[in-house]
């Protein structure tokens, strides 16, 4: 392989990599924007999601298609039941409290993921079967392209749903002002609700379309929600479309790490990143300043 | 010594002396002098996050890898360097307040939950150091032959030794933590912890102390990490990760979240717990100090023991009226 | 102190603050002598707050200066403008809840005090007395605002009127030579109202000048020295309570409303 191929080659991963990060950043930023909340159990939904594809898939032979929508609807619920059980109580207590709370939550959902799954790891078969495709000497896997094109629908889709819908632009008003948003007739709560159930079921989404290209076990989702927190911090807390510009630039950071420093401390990019802009930038890259 | 505190600390002195006299002469017991040395180790790493976390209302999720940087300065510097334990102690502690500082400054500024993830990130990227790093620290399969803890030619030789210097530090670090929560620094802290505005319209200097209390509460983990380490003569990365950072933070939920004392119990309820009580769920330990840790942080905020404690002075209140 | 009689204790100069386009604050400029009652009154959302705000540091304003006993101060950290002698209350009671009332007024004390971390870990002779100072003075200012009777309770715990009667205890306890209050009528009964019309003034024979935001007109208007009206973030005038009670803009804006 020539220099540039592999060039080319630890660029593409990377991208793939970086989408899920980005589909981590906006479950993050999606609960941040409705209620200035941290999820720490924001990776776990990620790792739930591609163990319950699984079992859907494996266990009970449903199509694979049915499967990625089955074990998004699973994981949103358990989003949901979290909020409706935990976090609506907790919230009333101090921010300390709330965050020991959503981390005691992603040790529950991890230890429990160990105790039905185990330790071992599992994966899927590709959306699309075939061999991958040759761009200039570089392979780029069918899942890779599946990976970015499903985001990047879930993105725009997003995009669009805050901008544009009445539900959307309702949610965002309740982090600003949510005494002024619930006196203009906006359910709070609820779109609180919807939030969380929102960002499970999009780290669910994210954990379906990762675990074909890089399996998946019970204990990824600390890792992968670390990244998709400094993805969120590096594009600006709240702020789309830097998310997926932060996401896909800590992915092929990773991925050149990998291939040309050490596969061992790729792990350390995001973090690396993630303690500078706090020290450099805290309100992010491409967040606003203030 | 404040002397509202005089009478408990001298009970606890008196009990801590007395209690080898009987574990080495009942045989069922003996060993939990051994489990005592963990827990008062542990303890002290408990004691310093309790004045961050309940005191300052400050989270680390980065005191196992503090911990493990006390405990593997002393390690590389002991068996690469020809250290003596006593300095290689001091220079780890000085290499964690360094650190820690680096660490806290940045992201004591923002608000709670950046401190959490910023402690998060900085445990993993230790961890990863401490594995990848493998012609210092021996990678995952861990660093051997660190010498025992000694200074000159006088070296702890028993379990029995070992027990007394560590419980001297224990309450060291009690008589330490005690003074400062009775002070006005302590004050400041509570303050800080409930209404940071305000304190600072009351003249505390509330960045600046938080920066403080995260400094020092690491180095107390650093130091037991090195204490840890000359015990056991040997270290891994395992010891040092994720899961040890959230069982310290479970040790002062479970004794509840602003006591000194709490602390030090939780750490030694849990060591006991994980050592001798849970060894048959071995695996599922870490489910259960989920559970645990979630029903404490809903319910009991301030702490499981202090609830228990104030229940059973009322049912004796109500007993004897 | 003569030279303190010949500037001004507090001097605002062109004063302005918006927050995301909206100003709340514009060109404001006055000074408060020291040793006075000053007031400033305005609807809601005058900017009342916001400029005692400014003043305690906790916010940044956008331009203009602002002067204690001649040095500016508009760029320094509220802990450090507490510890140069300006002390305040807030709108709505900032008590450290569960701290013990006496432990409330000993935080005041916090900018009057040295002892540093070694001091304190070590408990040194020096810190023992500092520590001794701290809760005799505090229980000096609990008896003065008429607390001693609750020094044990949880702050929490105590009815709205004597929760606002320590925030002025925990204030007084630094010994500041400006104190701040932001309404420090509000939701008081009439009663409660006169008495701590009568603190304010035992306060100000204390020698410590005082600078008040109240909605309660015959508070403002029995006890002031001076009053500053401000209307939509700008000053409209200013003068003694009876140049005000005469002055036809502020009729017309904001006495006009109530009479």
């Amino acid at each position: 392989m020539s220099i540039m191929e592999e060039f080319l080659q630890y660029l593409i991963s990377g991208i793939t990599v970086g989408m899920i990060y980005v589909l981590v950043a906006l479950g993050y930023n999606i609960i941040y924007n409705v209620t200035e909340v941290i999820n720490f159990a924001q990776g776990e939904f990620v790792m739930l999601g591609g163990l319950c594809a699984v079992f859907y898939y494996e266990s009970l032979h449903l199509p694979l298609w049915v499967a990625f929508f089955m074990s998004i609807g699973t994981v949103g619920v358990i989003g949901l039941i979290f909020e409706k059980f935990a976090i609506r109580y907790a919230r009333s207590q101090s921010v300390l409290t709330l965050i020991i709370v959503t981390i005691a939550f992603s040790i529950i959902l991890k230890g429990s993921a160990m105790f039905i799954w185990g330790k071992d790891p599992y994966s899927l078969p590709a959306f699309s079967a075939g061999s991958p495709w040759m761009v200039a000497g570089a392979a780029v896997q069918r899942q890779s392209l599946w990976i970015m094109g499903i985001s990047l629908v879930i993105i725009s889709g997003l995009s669009i749903f805050f901008h544009n819908s009445f539900y959307g632009k309702a949610m965002c008003a309740c982090a600003d002002n949510p005494i002024a948003a619930k006196m203009m007739g906006i359910p709070v709560r609820r779109m609180i609700l919807l939030s969380f159930t929102l960002s499970a079921a999009l780290g669910a989404a994210g954990g379906v379309i990762i675990t074909p290209l890089s399996l998946m076990e019970y204990d990824r989702g600390a890792l992968l929600g670390l990244k998709g927190f400094s993805v969120a911090v590096l594009g600006g807390l709240g702020n789309f479309w830097g998310a997926l510009m932060a996401g896909i630039f800590i992915g092929i950071g990773e991925s050149f790490c990998a291939g040309y420093i050490s596969s061992g401390y790729k792990d350390a990019v995001a973090l690396v990143a993630l303690l500078i802009v706090l020290f450099v930038r805290p309100e992010g890259l491409l967040g606003k300043t203030k | 010594m404040n002397r509202k505190n005089l009478p408990g600390f001298l009970v606890f002195l008196v009990c801590i002396g007395l209690f080898p006299v009987f574990a080495t002469r009942i045989s069922a017991i003996q060993h939990y002098l051994d489990v005592m040395i963990f827990g008062g180790i542990f303890g002290i790493v408990a004691i310093g996050l309790s004045l961050l976390m309940g005191y300052a209302g400050q989270i680390s999720l980065a005191h196992a890898a503090f911990m493990g940087i006390g405990a593997y300065s002393s390690g590389i510097l002991t068996t690469h360097f020809n250290f003596s334990p006593v300095p290689a102690l001091f220079l780890g502690l000085l290499i964690t307040a360094i650190i820690a500082f680096s660490v806290g400054v940045p992201s004591l500024r923002l608000k709670g939950h950046y401190l959490a993830m910023a402690t998060l990130g900085f445990g993993v990227i230790v961890h990863i150091i401490f594995s990848e790093e493998v012609n210092w620290t021996g990678g995952p399969s861990g660093l051997v032959g660190i010498p025992g803890f000694g200074l000159g030619d006088w070296k702890l030789k028993s379990t029995l030794q070992w027990y007394y210097f560590v419980w001297l530090w224990v309450a060291v670090s009690i008589l330490i933590a005690l003074n400062l929560v009775n002070s006005r620094i302590g004050r400041a802290f509570r303050a800080i912890h409930e209404d940071e505005k305000a304190a600072e319209a009351m003249g505390v200097p509330t960045a600046r102390y938080k920066v403080q209390i995260f400094v020092v509460s690491a180095a107390m983990a650093a130091f037991a990490g090195s204490l840890y380490a000359h015990y056991v003569e040997f270290i891994n990365p395992g010891s040092f990760d994720l899961v040890w950072s959230i069982r310290f933070i479970l040790m002062v939920m479970v004794g509840g979240i602003q006591s000194i004392w709490g602390s030090l119990l939780g750490s030694l309820f849990l060591t006991f717990l994980s050592n001798e009580w849970l060894q048959v769920f071995a695996e599922l330990e870490i489910l259960i100090y989920g559970i645990i840790l979630f029903i404490i942080s809903l319910f009991f905020p301030d702490g499981l023991f202090p609830v228990i404690f104030r229940f059973l002075a009322q049912q004796l209140e109500r007993r004897y009226e | 102190m003569n030279e303190a009689s010949e500037i001004p204790i507090l001097e605002i100069r062109e004063l302005g603050k918006s927050f995301g386009g909206v100003e709340a604050l514009h060109d404001i400029t006055f000074s408060v002598p020291s040793g006075v009652i000053q007031s400033i009154i305005g609807p809601n959302g005058a900017g009342k707050t916001t400029l005692l705000n400014c003043v305690s540091g906790i916010i940044k304003p956008s331009h203009g200066k602002i002067y204690f006993l001649g040095k500016p101060i508009e760029n320094l950290p509220p802990h450090r403008i507490a510890t140069l002698g300006i002390s305040r209350t807030f709108q709505h009671v900032a008590l450290f809840k569960r701290m013990t009332v006496i432990e409330n007024v000993a935080i005041g004390r916090h900018s009057k005090t040295r002892s540093g971390f070694l001091a304190c870990t070590l408990r040194l002779s020096s810190m023992r007395r500092e520590e001794r100072d701290i809760f005799t003075k505090a229980e000096e200012w609990l008896e003065f605002v008429g607390l001693s009777d609750e020094m044990w309770k949880e702050a929490g715990s105590l009815p709205l009127g004597k929760q606002k009667l320590l925030e002025v205890a925990r204030a007084l306890a630094a010994e500041p030579r400006l104190l701040l209050l932001d309404e420090p009528a509000g939701g008081l009964n009439t009663s409660e109202t006169e008495q701590f019309g009568d603190l304010i003034e035992r306060i100000r024979n204390l020698g410590i000048t005082i600078l008040l935001i109240e909605h309660d007109m015959n508070l403002v208007m029995e006890k002031s020295d001076y009053v500053v009206v401000l209307h939509y973030g700008k000053l409209l005038a200013t003068g003694t309570p009876r140049e005000i009670k005469r002055n036809p803009q502020v009729i017309e804006v904001y006495l006009g409303k109530e009479e």
